[in-house]
């Protein structure tokens, strides 16, 4: 096989994941079946080593795949299977258009090696202390599922709506309108900064994002140093021309070296597909050779100019502005909802000990532990009671979904979250089971419920409750007021979401910090009234 | 269709209409329907298979096409509140609606429409209660009512704690509605019935929770789009647990639906069906009081039917 076909197999492979990712976060329909979901985002490296390390199960092999690929063949993973690297190389291949012609080369740079092994270093000894707030900052998977949730979903959403209100005057109605939920800005504020950043950098450096922020690729950086099948520069053949390296997306091939830092090469291939001479080769056989040369040059150290960005360059200036009207814009966006109103405000606040933690997840220790906040969950939950999280769970916490039962509940037949979840934070549980799951238990305040302070039938809550844990039992004169059996109630939050007092509600569930199992509601045999005569 | 259609119709009857629309909301653009003189007041059948139920107890009320005139639209508008199959029963029976479709399509219904404002996700209720394949079988057509859009803001005049609500537009703009709740407990308004359907079709029920339920119920009755002709399907009924239901176990398979014009006299003979006296239920007994209809049964020509 001729060597410059294996970009064009890349760029194919890419776009192909690219999409599929991409399309399991803007499905807001829920039109992918969730084992197909789980495909897709199987060979994501964070999510897989997470759950791998969670539940210690050979069926999680999407790391090692990935982590084998890289030992033979380089960081493949970075331009084929990681959509944050794939959407730099579109971005930074869209801007190249823009540019002017001398613009458009990259050129070799030094590694940022201090930054680059300290946040992976970081990441590492921070998880090892338990906790995955760093990587579920810096991991690519991951920030690309918020920017797809917060942002590409949202838009996808309001595409849809104004075709499905086009199409309603024509009597169709198979495209309807999807509600929007506002996600607050202080959770937007990490994604958008991201966003700026990586788009920032991929139309300026290219893939500087990878080599330096990125701890994935700092990893597999460290696993493609001794890579099996690499990129070299036969010297005997090269001519110094230097078109590899202007097409070098890393900045990784010191042409006038004829040295390639394949730690930092993520593999596009575009240098394979330029070189006049064919002196640039992707092969195992001179690795020794190759590596020798590598050490014996890398003792004469060269600094290498990094060129600076130049003048304003106002298109890029508009760009981002446009980029960020668009998203404030998205976020004050969205479709009303029900303003409850009662006669009397509430008065007793809500007092949650805990925050509720989606069912299939165990607890909240195992949850925080191992969700990096990739928001896939968020996405697809039908009910949009999984919701971004500000401080619920804490600072290291923020973006970690949970139950906002203030915008929906858990859908009692629904075990979607669960199902996809690719990191092992909400674990697979089976219908049946997760029916028995206690994420909390409800707690009624009886000062603010309507049939205690108006005197009038409500049973909101009540209505809604899946297992009648939640059940009317007799108040004064005709009336009938909630009553718990903690027992049966699974904290699935459809009585706290129902519950129309504000601006506490009458009735809300507190989280448990590690789930239990309810009991199953009492089976009854019914006595159903006999005969053929008519009541009436 | 709809919004636009209404608005064009509205402009083309001048621009009175259009000042009355203005200050009094839709309501003044609606004469009542002129209500045939029925046979019976109130048709009970049981026995049969929802579908058969219905071709007898349509029969007995003169057919559809006594509510149905050629080229009018319908809305029918059951009970699809839950995301349960229908052995459940806390939706109404899909063989139901089904039925009743055809026979507005049949009666030379221009289009059948379909839907409610669910309470559990619209999507998965309108699936897996059996009722989205059920409409499309008979060439009906779901509509979605999960979005404030679709509600207008409606003035209720009589209304004594319910001044106003928004309710949804296919009502408003439907020649001929069709109410076809199924018989269920409730655990707050003891039990879910005609009347009680009809919170399907308004947008704002927390006020209605926070405001006196049982009033807001027996208010919204006096809104002039009322149904033109209510069928309570008890061949599924959900005897306790309701309105959502625990398990199949709550269920009582009593082969039985009740067909009538009034609301409050249904809503009494269903009553009577749980053994439970009509008066004790609030939203009954106020709209007996308030004259929407009668729950004294006694005094109605009832047709009884047994297949």
């Amino acid at each position: 096989m001729k060597l410059s076909h294996l970009k064009k197999m890349r760029v194919i492979i890419s776009l192909v994941f690219l999409l599929a990712t991409t399309i399991v976060f803007l499905d807001y329909r829920n039109l992918i079946p969730e084992k197909l979901i789980s495909g897709i985002v199987y060979l994501q490296f964070v999510p897989s080593l997470l759950k791998f390390i969670n539940l210690l199960s050979i069926t999680i092999l999407g790391f090692i795949v990935v982590t084998l690929l890289t030992f033979f063949f380089g960081r493949v993973y970075c331009s084929t299977v990681c959509p944050l690297g794939i959407l730099q190389d579109l971005v930074s291949w869209i801007s190249r258009k823009f540019k002017k012609k001398k613009n458009r080369h990259y050129q070799y740079a030094q590694p940022h090696n201090i930054l680059r092994y300290s946040l992976l270093g970081l990441s590492i000894v921070v998880f090892l202390f338990g906790s995955v707030f760093v990587i579920t900052l810096l991991d690519p998977y991951s920030n690309f599922g918020r920017i797809m949730t917060y942002f590409g979903k949202p838009a996808v959403v309001l595409a849809n709506n104004g075709i499905s209100s086009i199409l309603e005057k024509f009597d169709i109605f198979s495209l309807y309108p999807v509600q929007l939920i506002n996600i607050p800005f202080v959770v937007m504020a990490f994604p958008i900064a991201l966003l700026i950043l990586v788009l920032w950098l991929s139309v300026t450096k290219g893939r500087l994002y990878c080599n330096t922020v990125c701890p994935v690729g700092a990893l597999l950086g460290l696993v493609s140093k001794i890579a099996i099948f690499r990129i070299i520069i036969d010297e005997s053949k090269c001519t110094k021309c230097s078109l590899c390296a202007k097409v070098c997306k890393s900045s990784c091939i010191n042409f006038k070296e004829t040295e390639v830092d394949f730690s930092r090469c993520v593999g596009c291939y575009n240098c394979l597909t330029v070189c006049p001479t064919d002196a640039v080769k992707y092969t195992s056989q001179p690795f020794r050779n190759a590596l020798k040369n590598r050490r014996r040059k890398e003792k004469i150290v060269k600094s290498a100019s990094v060129k600076g960005s130049g003048g304003p360059d106002l298109g890029k200036r508009n760009f981002v502005k446009g980029s960020l009207a668009y998203i404030l814009g998205l976020a004050g966006i969205s479709l009303a909802q029900d303003k409850p109103v009662n006669k009397n405000p509430t008065e007793v606040p809500e007092e949650k000990e805990f925050p509720v933690s989606p069912p299939g997840s165990l607890s909240l220790e195992n949850f925080n532990d191992n969700c990096t906040a990739c928001t896939l969950c968020v996405s697809a939950c039908p009910t949009y009671v999984l919701q971004p999280s500000i401080l619920q769970y804490g600072l290291a916490g923020i973006m970690q979904p949970h139950m906002d039962y203030h915008v929906g509940y858990c859908n009692y037949d629904c075990t979607i979250c669960a199902d996809i979840c690719p990191t092992g934070a909400i674990l697979p549980v089976v219908l049946e089971e997760k029916q028995l799951v206690q994420l909390g238990i409800a707690q009624f305040i009886k000062e603010n419920c309507i049939v205690h302070t108006d005197k009038t039938d409500c049973g909101a809550c009540s209505e809604v409750c899946p297992t009648k844990s939640c059940h009317m039992v007799p108040y004064e004169d005709t009336l009938v007021i909630p009553e718990v059996l903690e027992e049966t109630c699974i904290g699935c939050g459809a009585c706290e979401f129902a519950c129309p007092t504000t601006p506490f509600k009458a009735i809300y569930v507190d989280g448990k910090d590690t789930h239990q199992v309810a009991e199953k509601p009492a089976e009854e045999e019914l006595e159903v009234p006999e005969g053929d005569d008519w009541p009436f | 269709m709809k919004r636009r259609d209404f608005f064009r119709k509205s402009v083309g009857a001048g621009i009175v209409t259009g000042v009355a629309m203005q200050m009094g909301g839709y309501r003044k653009l609606w004469g009542r329907t002129s209500r045939r003189v029925l046979p019976v007041d109130l048709v009970a059948i049981r026995g049969g298979e929802p579908d058969v139920m219905f071709d007898r107890g349509i029969e007995a009320l003169g057919g559809m096409k006594a509510f149905v005139k050629s080229g009018q639209t319908v809305l029918v508008k059951p009970n699809i509140g839950w995301d349960v199959i229908p052995e459940r029963a806390a939706n109404t029976n899909p063989l139901t609606v089904k039925r009743i479709v055809e026979h507005c399509l049949a009666a030379g219904a221009k289009q059948v429409y379909v839907f409610d404002n669910t309470i559990d996700e619209m999507s998965r209720c309108y699936k897996n209660s059996g009722i989205e394949k059920a409409v499309k079988d008979a060439g009906g057509k779901m509509v979605p009512g999960h979005i404030e859009n679709y509600y207008q803001e409606v003035a209720i005049p009589q209304g004594q704690r319910l001044k106003s609500t928004k309710v949804h537009e296919l009502v408003l703009e439907s020649d001929v509605f069709i109410n076809v709740p199924v018989m269920k407990s409730h655990s707050s308004t003891r039990l879910s019935l005609a009347m009680k359907n009809l919170m399907g079709v308004v947008w704002d029920r927390r006020y209605w929770h926070s405001n006196d339920l049982h009033q807001c119920i027996a208010d919204y009755t006096t809104f002039e789009k009322k149904p033109h002709l209510n069928v309570v399907d008890a061949y599924n009924a959900l005897m306790r647990n309701g309105p959502r239901g625990v398990s199949k176990s709550d269920v009582a398979n009593m082969k039985s639906m009740l067909i009538s014009t009034d609301m409050v006299a249904i809503d009494a003979a269903a009553t009577k069906m749980f053994g439970q006296e009509p008066g004790t239920v609030g939203y009954i007994r106020k709209a007996d009081e308030m004259k929407i209809g009668t729950m004294d049964l006694d005094n109605l020509e009832i047709k009884r039917i047994s297949i």
